[in-house]
């Protein structure tokens, strides 16, 4: 295998938030959110330069507190929200707000890393969602394909639908929903489906996950019971409408059509402990990506149920007779769901695993210890699914 | 002596030419018998022939007396020659007496002949006379023969003629009786009245042309034609038993009736009849009911041996008669009987068939067996007349024995799932205090001793069916398909994979989803069951089988029993995994739960260890022992033994090598990272939901880690005050004092203690870590 080595980089604190520059669709890059209770945190804007195989790094102080989610704008490069523990000696409260990096940093800098870190800069704070009716946030979503003005967060049992204002500037609660039950209950994440022209979120608390209508603010669907025990995450499929992933505390990953909610359509059953996120690739959605506790990264391919359940689709004039027949040959056998790589580079849970917005093969994780691994999908598959 | 009559002869000649001449004319007279003596003696023939022509032999042919005289002048002396003239002189004279005996005796004979010839002439006068009176007597006899004859014949006419009338006149008689015979028998003994007519007919034909005959003719045809109508009639709507109606039909046949019609006439009185006893059969089975099974029909009245038996005794018996019958009325050809008979079987099979299915019972197999049987034999001689049945009965047969072995396994299944509930009832049942329920070693004893003499028993009921003094177990099928493919795989092998499959099924199946799980307990239990399938009872059973059941060599190919031991490995792997995070997961609830709910910020000064910690130990040592009860002990990694005691070692300033160490000087956490990573380059992975071993210290081990691992995430997750580092702190110790014992590596249970200490520490806003002297005391007190 000639695949490139991964590229590590590692941070000082803990950190579990990661998030591609969504806006961003040329340059690799990556936001990580650090966690430390008791020095200022930091968001790093990470920047991979793919030719030289080399990392650049911008630290943005992030002084309010400890970050537990982080989200781009899908429509503006510099500006991201965040959910981050505001902690008083007995209290700890969830917050979330909108935020602005400074302009030179929306599209990289060229600095050399030890002048940004001596000199951090700081966030502009457009505005806080304001959480003190609703509890504690657990994430915030953008609208998908948006212009960045409708974000969605999730607050103990409410879901808040906020307009953003005046260049984001005030943020204007205009819808929300709360989840009425026994006990205490608490979304642990969501998703907003690219889909139905994204008037559909997903949500997940406890061990069940529910789909909502943003319009009306109700519920549209709802798999009990989807996994043994905790829902961790959520990710939507961006080519089959009615597809969705969930992960949790079984250790499994499980695919659903949303349209028939009984059982799930497939299940993987590869990691060790607790799958904390799993992530559609946007483009070829037949590769999966996983991020668990038991310190691993898992890459998928799930052939079956994937948009291109027959592999791509070329005529057989485009492919040049040069090109090794082998190739084609092996187009043309029946593709299997497999995983494809596990990652070991992590020392610790991993929390967090993204696909980057710009280039689709390539994709980030983040364990606890501070350790970002970029990674890329093995060269083979890749001009397999290609070609 | 020839030569010397030749010598003779010459010697005459020699002698002179007037004794030569009377010579020659006696000589030629004597001589001619005397060639062939010549020619007899064919040596001196060839030497004569051989030596040339000597004219100086005087017995040779070719004598000339002047050559003789001229060589014996010359050559001979004087004496000589007068000797040699005497002698020749005695030789004459010899000759000439012998001449002289011969002509008297011949003279002699040739008179007593004339004499004789002369009487003889006078006797045949005397006889030519006789003659002649005789001839005359015996024309006189002739003429008065002829007169006695011809006065005699007229008589021996008459009476001969007479003779004539009387046996003519006899005949008639019994022809003119004929009718009123036939009319006498033809309504008690039709078959009386048939001979008769019989015997009558030929004559009555060839004589039709004269009125009177005609008239008996007609009236006896009439008779018989009445006879026809009447048996006809009895063929048609009375129930002839097969006997009357063979010799019915017979009687039908000599009156020439047309044996088409009739062989047809035969065949639907047949069928009626048949069908008559098929119905008897039918009506004791339930009517069919088209809805489908929608309510149990009631036990048949009779077993299904009295059901056979009378099936084969009423129905086979009179087909087979009836076929007999047929083929001797109707001579050989079947064509018409074949499918008559076959389409009655058919429907008598379908009987049977419907018959067999209402056994849904177990009932008594041997009763079935005997019924098959007795079934199979009776039908053999029906098969001798129709040898297309012959499969169908063998597929019959064979069909009810495979029949019968689905429901032997079904009944296992259904037995066994029984006796899981049992188990389960047992295990679930509210044990009075102080009062043990039965251990899990006997409940799983019962279940496989009552699972293995269930198999046992079936499997000796399915013997039956292969018994040797069961006829049909010498079809092919019995000895071969059946043992293999019925037994040996669509019994024995599909019950030990249902089996497996079964017990996989509470791993997989619902236990997410809605349906009740089932208890750990008896996924421990399942667990132990499928490996010792795998160890012994599955080869044991194997082995079992193929004893009562040989398999042919050259059978259908079986399942190895390796194949099936895999199977149950996997099953017993899979359950016990499944146990594990079942068991895991439950204690793991109860941490996160405490974890998630508690505050931590808020919380008070720790005194002491929290409940849920004291409920997670009881809950692993009761975890500890129902493994302990099913499984071996397993391996431990040597360690020190004393680590009870030991101190926490996170806490401690001087500490082995290889232990994470965390510093809470509030300086650097670079360092701290630092350290550990570099710690965790060198400890392993520790896989948290992975397989575990069979034994007891592999599943607890299991179970501690995905409870400890579950402690450490939900720790990350929290933000504690100073004193909920502590609560932490108190609770890991807790923990360590009490579980290391139960895991294989007591290691795995340090790491991952340390890691939540170490996480506490890092999510504490205010990180003063408690004495570690309180800790114990703590400890030890709670």
């Amino acid at each position: 295998m000639e695949d490139d080595a991964p590229v590590i980089y590692g941070l000082e604190f803990q950190a579990r938030a990661l998030t591609p520059q969504t806006a961003e669709t040329d340059a690799i890059r990556f936001l990580v959110g650090t966690q430390s209770l008791r020095y200022d945190n930091q968001i790093h804007i990470i920047d991979f330069d793919d030719e030289n195989n080399i990392i650049n790094k911008n630290v943005l102080l992030h002084q309010v507190g400890e970050i537990w989610h982080i989200s781009t704008s899908p429509a503006d490069k510099g500006v991201l929200a965040t959910c981050y523990n505001k902690t008083s000696d007995t209290k700890v409260m969830t917050c979330a707000a909108v935020w602005r990096m400074p302009k030179e940093l929306e599209s990289g800098s060229h600095e050399s890393p030890d002048d940004s870190s001596s000199n951090t800069q700081t966030l502009e704070l457009l505005c806080h969602l304001d959480n003190t009716a609703h509890g504690n946030m657990a994430c915030v979503m953008w609208e998908p394909m948006g212009d960045g003005k409708k974000i969605i967060s999730l607050a103990d049992n409410n879901i808040l639908l906020w307009d953003l204002q005046e260049s984001s500037a005030k943020a204007v609660l205009s819808s929300s929903a709360a989840l009425e039950g026994k006990g205490q209950l608490k979304f642990t994440s969501g998703r907003w489906s690219p889909h139905h022209n994204c008037t559909q979120i997903a949500t997940a608390n406890d061990t069940t996950v529910r789909g909502w209508d943003t319009r009306s603010m109700r519920q549209i669907y709802c798999i009990e019971n989807a996994h043994g025990q905790l829902v961790r995450d959520l990710d939507f499929n961006p080519n089959k409408q009615y597809y969705l992933a969930s992960c949790g505390d079984d250790c499994k990953v499980k695919f659903w059509d949303t349209r028939n909610v009984t059982d799930p359509v497939k299940t993987l059953e590869e990691h060790s402990h607790w799958v904390w996120n799993v992530r559609y690739n946007h483009s070829h959605d037949q590769l999966i990506l996983t991020g668990s506790s038991d310190s691993r990264v898992i890459l998928s391919n799930m052939v079956s149920i994937s948009s291109e359940p027959f592999g791509h689709m070329v005529d057989d004039d485009e492919l040049s007779d040069q090109e090794d027949q082998h190739q084609e040959e092996k187009i043309k056998e029946p593709l299997q769901d497999s995983v494809i790589a596990t990652y070991e580079e992590h020392e610790d849970s991993v929390y967090a695993v993204e696909w980057s917005s710009a280039d689709p093969w390539l994709f980030a994780s983040l364990s606890y210890d501070g350790r970002l691994v970029i990674n890329r999908v093995p060269r083979a598959l890749k001009y397999h699914i290609l070609l | 002596m020839a030569a010397v009559t030749a010598g003779n002869g010459a010697g005459s000649g020699a002698g002179g030419s007037p004794e030569g001449t009377g010579g020659s004319t006696g000589g030629g007279g004597w001589r001619r018998p005397h060639g062939p003596l010549q020619r007899h003696y064919g040596p001196s023939t060839a030497e004569a022939a051989e030596a040339p022509p000597d004219p100086t032999d005087i017995n040779g042919p070719h004598f000339d007396p002047e050559v003789f005289m001229n060589k014996v002048r010359s050559e001979c002396p004087l004496g000589q020659l007068l000797a040699r003239e005497a002698a020749l002189g005695r030789e004459i004279r010899a000759l000439d007496s012998d001449m002289q005996t011969l002509l008297y005796e011949n003279y002699n004979k040739f008179i007593s002949a004339t004499d004789t010839i002369r009487k003889m002439k006078v006797d045949f006068r005397h006889m030519e006379a006789e003659m002649d009176d005789l001839a005359a007597n015996m024309a006189a006899i002739s003429a008065s023969s002829a007169r006695v004859s011809a006065a005699l014949q007229d008589r021996h006419r008459r009476g001969a003629q007479l003779a004539g009338v009387q046996a003519l006149l006899r005949k008639l008689q019994a022809l003119v009786e004929v009718p009123g015979r036939l009319r006498r028998w033809a309504g008690t003994e039709p078959a009386r009245a048939l001979r008769c007519h019989a015997r009558a007919r030929a004559v009555l034909r060839h004589y039709r042309h004269l009125p009177s005959f005609r008239a008996i003719e007609d009236e006896s045809h009439a008779i018989m034609a009445e006879l026809a109508q009447r048996l006809r009639t009895r063929l048609r709507e009375e129930k002839l038993d097969p006997k009357e109606l063979t010799e019915c039909v017979e009687m039908l046949l000599q009156l020439e009736e047309p044996a088409e019609e009739l062989s047809e006439e035969f065949l639907s009185q047949a069928g009626t009849r048949l069908e008559a006893e098929l119905a008897a059969l039918e009506a004791e089975l339930p009517a069919a009911d088209p809805s489908g099974v929608a309510t149990t029909p009631p036990p048949p009245a009779s077993d299904i041996l009295d059901f056979v038996d009378r099936g084969s005794s009423a129905f086979v018996g009179t087909l087979c008669q009836l076929a007999g019958s047929y083929r001797a009325l109707f001579g050989e050809d079947t064509g018409r009987l074949e499918p008559f008979a076959a389409t009655l079987a058919a429907r008598y099979f379908a009987l049977l068939e419907r018959r067999l299915a209402l056994e849904r019972g177990l009932g008594d197999t041997s009763l079935l067996v005997r019924a098959l049987d007795r079934f199979h034999r009776r039908l053999r001689t029906l098969l001798e007349l129709l040898p297309a049945g012959a499969d169908a009965a063998a597929t019959l047969v064979a069909r009810a024995a495979r029949e019968r072995v689905d429901r032997y396994l079904r009944a296992l299944q259904t037995f066994f799932l029984g006796c899981l509930g049992d188990v389960r009832q047992a295990l679930a049942a509210p044990r009075p205090p102080g009062k043990e329920g039965p251990g899990l070693p006997d409940l799983l004893a019962t279940l496989a001793a009552s699972v293995l003499g269930q198999l046992k028993a079936v499997l000796a009921y399915v013997q039956l069916f292969t018994a040797r003094d069961v006829a049909f177990a010498s079809l092919p099928y019995f000895k071969g398909e059946f043992c293999v493919t019925a037994v040996r795989e669509g019994l024995v092998v599909a019950f030990v994979r249902w089996l497996c499959r079964t017990a996989r099924g509470f791993a997989d199946g619902p236990a997410e989803r809605g349906a009740p799980a089932a208890p750990p307990a008896l996924l421990l239990l399942l667990a132990r069951l499928c490996l010792d399938y795998e160890n012994s009872t599955i080869s044991y059973i194997l082995t079992l089988t193929d004893e009562q059941f040989p398999p042919q060599d050259s059978g259908p190919a079986v399942t190895p029993g390796p194949a099936l031991c895999a199977e149950a490995r996997a099953a017993a792997q899979r359950l016990l995994d499944h146990y594990v995070q079942v068991q895991g997961a439950a204690v793991a609830q109860m941490l996160r739960k405490s974890v998630e709910t508690r505050d931590w910020l808020g919380t008070v000064e720790p005194r002491n260890v929290r409940a849920v910690m004291k409920r997670v130990v009881e809950d692993i040592t009761a975890i500890d022992v129902q493994v302990g009860q099913l499984f071996e002990e397993g391996v431990r990694r040597a360690q020190s033994s004393d680590s009870s005691r030991r101190a926490f070692s996170v806490y401690s300033s001087s500490r082995a090598p290889g232990r994470y160490a965390p510093s809470y000087t509030p300086s650097a956490p670079m360092d701290t990272h630092l350290l550990s990573n570099i710690q965790k380059l060198f400890s392993e992975r520790i896989d948290i939901f992975s397989p575990v071993e069979f034994n007891k210290v592999s599943v607890l081990t299991g179970i501690i880690k995905i409870s400890l691992k579950t402690l450490l995430e939900c720790v990350r997750l929290r933000t504690l005050g100073r004193f909920g580092l502590q609560q932490v702190q108190v609770d890991g110790h807790y923990l360590q004092l009490y579980l290391w014992r139960f895991a294989s590596d007591e290691r795995v249970v340090q790491g991952l203690l340390d890691e939540v200490a170490a996480s506490a520490a890092h999510r504490c806003l205010d990180p003063v870590p408690m004495e570690h002297s309180v800790v114990e005391l703590i400890c030890e007190r709670g």
